[in-house]
């Protein structure tokens, strides 16, 4: 069986580096590696994990300074011999081991705006048609694996701008929430009032580290910025405003 | 006691998937003041995991759908062990509940009209379930999850409960620890709501995550409440088996509703062998007529690769055992070579996502190699169908933790509205209950200081390593109590499931109470046996083969343990089993099943 | 002992083992030569270096705005050049390089950034950003002007029509520039993206099979950006090299 030489970090604040050998089989992933190394040589390593199949997003920590999901970070990516450093996600408060603080997420996602959607039809039925929902359907695969907050600048390396700037999870959401075809929010719950969009400056690292796949930055945080340049910014469309004397 | 952080709550619920969150947006709407605790973070429970779709019997892709079949469908699906009662309501309310997810945002695909889009699955008569790709679980989860937020429910998230409270009779109650600091946390609660989920960690390959130690069936048990149908347990036939990084991955029954099918490593479709007199009006004999039935759900009969779940676990169990099977001990599900890449990545995106990313496996140009995993408990605690309500006062239950509504075998689709139809009734009647009282039931502080010290105690000092306990604990449970069963084994089972315990109480956990998985290990690892012990018994009682169970020594199905629950109750004598009755469905009802 | 946090917060500190500073650092330097390059040649050459050859006008100088008043140490090119450089300066695919490359906010994913303090393009001067629909409007205005230029380069003045390869280099400079501008992550916002409901009426349904078109386009925007950055620098230098008798254009004119 081939080893694999790991770096862990283990401890709080004032913890370290911690290297092991480990055996592992071909197929496996990080996640794999890291439960023997648990089952075997450090049964009190702290790490979040649960479906262990990309999907409900717990496991998410740094590789070799990338953020990543460690079940979705096959072995057979590393050269033999090669040292992976594993590593808690940077951006939030250390708890202990590969463990974080993500609370500011939930605290985020309870200021977000709501779905009011219009009444059903006559028959119970809401209509709307795939083609119109087909945007958001790929916000709404979003695991909350919190990568795109951990990767993002704005918050990572200015965790004072955690209290101005909701992150690219929450930017999707919003998305969802602006583009939806039934949704009867005003702009001034959405749009207008931008979450700290405006801090993004479209780095796109977040759209790099997505373990879904989904175009943050094209598909969510440009058509954004673009809804709030129609509100505030756009020259032919104030000119428009003011001469038609529409608010 | 002073000395524990201490919460009251009119109703509390343990275990946020979509079971547990459902309660608790309907308890908090009714007005009492609800806690919800979770083992994780908040959004990653098992529910997420849940692929195919929420079976309603709405209508929408063929006007002949309603609750009536969908009713008559659960049953047979369960080999008419179900709760009757409970398989009606859930046919009835189920569309409701659907189209109330999409009022809270849920996004399911449409048809071409613009209504919810339904999907075919194994065990339905009509395209039922409604669904967004195959991410089902995961929209709902999110849905209710964000919707919950909103209404100002307060969430406890990575804080385990170890203990149910009683005073006297009633509950009064939950002890549990913070995962993340390992102090004591003691919530007052006049009703407490289990949703606590499956118990999938009992063996050891399995679709389950860490959190399916079975908490929740044995809070209840220990509790004094009774448990049914713990026989029942649901190997899932399509488990990824190689390679070992997606290891008991489920691989959606979508995947053969739109084409793909098993294969032997003759290339045989050999499930055209297995098709039990039960479903043989209704299932495709040939293979010209399985092919057809794809776009023509009228004039031909469905494919046996949809066959109910324990049909077809069975039939791979055997072809493996014939030694038709992979060398890793399955056979081939294919669909590469029978749909277009197109096809496969648009109906499946996050399956072919999920095995091209977790193990380079490309299921458009391969076939899978699959077989049986532990993936769902038909048994749990026994409920009242109209209210949720354990036979405990004050206790409820609902969605996987609960008994009764699936019978001896669940069809794929009733998870998802099991949860939400059962998690609002649950919700709703612990809020009356909790409302009608008017102060908080007692908490006896000798028992809360007790059992805090019986938390610690893993630190102690002993020898033996919770993980290697563990790992024992699930191979003995998936050779002895697994797909197959014999009363010979099971017995064995039982024996070790004593050593186990014996060597539990000398376990010894290194490091300290913060974040600590060996110590948490350690204390779910006495549900576990529990839970265990609870399987094993209830299966050495039933001595026919029905569902999800199947014995060697009792091969066919008998008539009269088809007019019986398996009751398993705790008590400080030791675990006991009896045989009580089926609830009678009455006549109307009958008369859907004889046509 | 280094804690997790101080690992993080010094400059350039990561656990990337990648060379993650080589692209920022390439593409860095290619928008320097550009910049400095298109300088020298529009800027401070300006009428001192041809830039008319034959029918061939530098793009830089496309369309030729020389009203007498202007001293002649003034190039014409300033007339041009600030809508380019300002719809480039404002694209959200610049700036995301040149944020990486320049202002190192951040260098590259997960390396700590330099600045002490951040707040993007919410304050002036980034707040500036926003102006980039405005000089949409310029960019779109200047697709027919260098498709005008291209068509142009193929009638010799005395002798007609007539093929050279300083026209082909025309021809796919404006070619490569139109679908700079089209694909455009304004546009894709105006064209559909902006839109709601797409089932609603014809018109909607219309729309959206130009934002999927579109989309398709802005998917390679990068691409599309880099590419026309040096067709134009190359037709500049070409037509330049050919006014100034470095070269000779191959043609079918007899008399060029």
């Amino acid at each position: 069986m081939p080893q694999a030489h790991l770096k862990v970090w283990r401890g709080g604040n004032d913890g370290e580096y911690v290297e092991y050998d480990v055996e592992y089989e071909e197929g496996m992933v990080v996640l794999d590696v890291v439960h023997r190394l648990q089952a075997t040589q450090a049964g009190d390593l702290a790490v979040r994990w649960n479906c262990k199949a990309g999907k409900c997003g717990s496991c998410s920590a740094e590789i070799n300074g990338k953020p990543k999901l460690q079940c979705m970070c096959q072995m057979g990516t590393f050269e033999a011999g090669e040292t992976i450093t594993i590593a808690p996600l940077k951006a939030f408060p250390l708890i202990r081991d590969l463990v974080t603080d993500v609370s500011w997420n939930f605290r985020v996602a309870e200021t977000m705006p709501e779905l009011k959607l219009s009444p059903p039809d006559a028959d119970g039925h809401r209509r709307m048609h795939q083609i119109d929902i087909d945007r958001e359907q790929e916000f709404r695969k979003c695991i909350e694996c919190f990568i795109c907050q951990d990767v993002c600048h704005v918050i990572r390396d200015h965790p004072e701008n955690q209290s101005v700037f909701a992150g690219p999870r929450f930017f999707t959401q919003l998305a969802n929430v602006a583009m939806h075809p039934l949704d009867q929010n005003p702009s001034s719950a959405t749009v207008a009032h931008g979450f700290g969009l405006d801090y993004c400056n479209i780095t796109k690292c977040c759209t790099e580290v997505c373990p879904e796949g989904i175009h943050i930055t094209d598909n969510a945080i440009i058509p954004l910025k673009e809804r709030r340049v129609d509100e505030y910014y756009d020259p032919v469309k104030a000119l428009i405003r003011k001469i038609s004397g529409k608010k | 006691m002073a000395d524990i952080e201490t919460h009251e709550y009119d109703v509390l619920v343990i275990g946020a998937g979509g079971a547990g969150l459902r309660a608790a947006v309907e308890s908090s709407a009714l007005g009492a003041r609800t806690g919800l605790i979770c083992k994780s973070l908040l959004g990653k429970a098992h529910t997420v995991m849940a692929e195919g779709g929420i079976a309603a019997a709405m209508g929408n892709v063929y006007s002949e759908d309603n609750w009536q079949v969908h009713f008559r469908d659960t049953m047979r699906g369960g080999k008419m062990l179900n709760n009757w009662r409970m398989a009606q309501i859930h046919a009835q309310e189920a569309p409701d509940r659907v189209k109330e997810l999409e009022e809270w945002g849920a996004l399911f695909d449409r048809t071409a009209d613009g209504r919810i889009l339904q999907r075919d699955f194994g065990g339905h008569r009509y395209a039922r379930l409604a669904h967004v790709g195959d991410r089902t679980g995961l929209e709902m989860i999110r849905t209710l999850q964000q919707h919950a937020v909103h209404r100002g429910i307060d969430v406890y998230q990575e804080c385990t409960i170890n203990r149910l409270l009683k005073d006297g009779d009633r509950v009064s109650g939950a002890l549990g620890y913070w995962r993340e600091t390992g102090r004591m946390v003691l919530f007052r609660a006049k009703a407490v709501v289990i949703a606590t989920g499956g118990l999938g960690k009992v063996f050891s390959i399995t679709s389950n995550s860490w959190e399916g130690t079975g908490d929740g069936h044995s809070l209840a048990m220990q509790a004094g409440a009774d448990m049914i149908d713990m026989e029942f347990v649901q190997f899932h036939p399509t488990g990824m088996v190689w390679p070992p990084s997606v290891r008991g991955i489920l691989v959606t029954e979508g995947v053969r509703g739109d084409g793909g099918t098993l294969k032997n490593t003759s290339g045989e479709r050999f499930m055209f062998n297995y098709i039990p007199p039960m479903f043989a009006a209704e299932t495709a004999d040939t293979e010209a007529e399985a092919d057809r039935w794809y776009d023509d759900k009228v004039n031909a009969r469905r494919t046996p690769d949809l066959l109910p779940r324990d049909e077809v676990a069975r039939a791979i169990n055997a072809e493996v055992k014939a030694g038709r099977g992979t060398p890793h001990g399955g056979v081939f599900l294919d669909i590469a070579s029978r749909r277009s890449a197109e096809y496969i990545k648009r109906r499946l995106p996050s399956m072919y996502h999920q095995f091209m990313q977790l193990a380079g496996v490309d299921i458009t140009k391969e076939p899978m190699e699959v077989g049986p995993t532990a993936h769902y408990a038909m048994g749990g605690v026994r409920v009242d169908a109209e209210t949720a309500a354990s036979t405990v006062p004050g206790l409820y239950a609902a969605g996987e933790v609960a008994g009764g509504m699936h019978g001896s075998n669940r069809l794929g689709g009733n998870s998802l509205s099991d949860l939400v139809v059962f998690g609002r009734r649950a919700g709703e009647n612990a809020a009356k209950y909790a409302l009608g009282l008017s102060a908080l039931p007692a908490v006896d502080a000798g028992e809360v200081s007790e059992r805090s010290a019986a938390i610690l105690k893993p630190f102690e000092g002993g020898r033996e390593n919770p993980y290697t306990l563990h790992r024992e604990l699930q191979d003995c449970m998936h050779v002895n109590v697994g797909i197959i069963r014999t009363e010979s084994e099971m017995k064995q089972a039982l024996a070790k499931i004593d050593d186990l315990r014996e060597r539990l109480a000398n376990v010894q956990v290194e490091g300290n109470i913060q974040y600590n998985p060996g110590w948490h290990l350690a204390l779910d690892m006495e549900h576990m046996l529990h839970v265990a012990e609870a399987i094993t018994r209830a299966a050495i009682e039933r001595q026919e083969s029905r569902g999800g169970h199947t014995r060697d020594d009792f091969p066919g199905t008998s008539g009269d343990f088809g007019k019986v629950n398996v009751v398993v109750r705790l008590r400080p004598s030791g675990m006991g089993v009896t045989q009580e009755p089926l609830p009678v469905m009455p006549d109307e009802l009958k008369k859907l099943f004889e046509e | 002992m280094a804690t997790a946090t101080e690992v993080q917060r010094r400059y350039g500190k990561t656990q990337r083992v990648d060379r993650w500073w080589v692209e920022p650092a390439f593409l860095g330097g290619g928008l320097l030569l550009f910049v400095i390059y298109s300088t020298v040649s529009a800027l401070i050459l300006g009428n001192s270096w041809h830039y008319e050859a034959g029918p061939y006008l530098s793009p830089f100088f496309e369309p030729l705005i020389k009203p007498g008043w202007v001293p002649e140490w003034i190039s014409p090119a300033v007339f041009i050049l600030w809508a380019p450089l300002g719809f480039r300066t404002t694209c959200y695919y610049y700036r995301k390089a040149y944020y990486r490359s320049y202002l190192l906010s951040p260098p590259a994913c997960a390396v700590t950034e330099p600045a002490k303090s951040y707040s993007g393009e919410s304050k002036f001067p980034l707040i500036l950003q926003n102006a980039h629909r405005f000089f949409l409007y310029v960019a779109l205005l200047f697709i027919p002007v260098l498709w005008y230029g291209a068509a142009k380069s193929f009638w010799l003045s005395g002798e007609g029509f007539g093929v050279g390869v300083g026209s082909l280099i025309l021809v796919a400079n404006a070619f490569l520039l139109m679908m700079f501008t089209l694909s455009c992550n304004s546009l894709r916002h105006m064209v559909g993206g902006g839109l709601n409901c797409f089932s609603c009426t014809a018109v909607t349904r219309g729309r959206r099979r130009v934002w999927e078109i579109q989309t398709l386009w802005n998917e390679h925007h990068r691409g599309w950006a880099w590419a026309s950055l040096i067709s134009v620098g190359m037709a500049d230098l070409y037509v330049h090299l050919v006014a100034n008798g470095v070269i000779t254009d191959l043609n079918t004119w007899t008399n060029f």
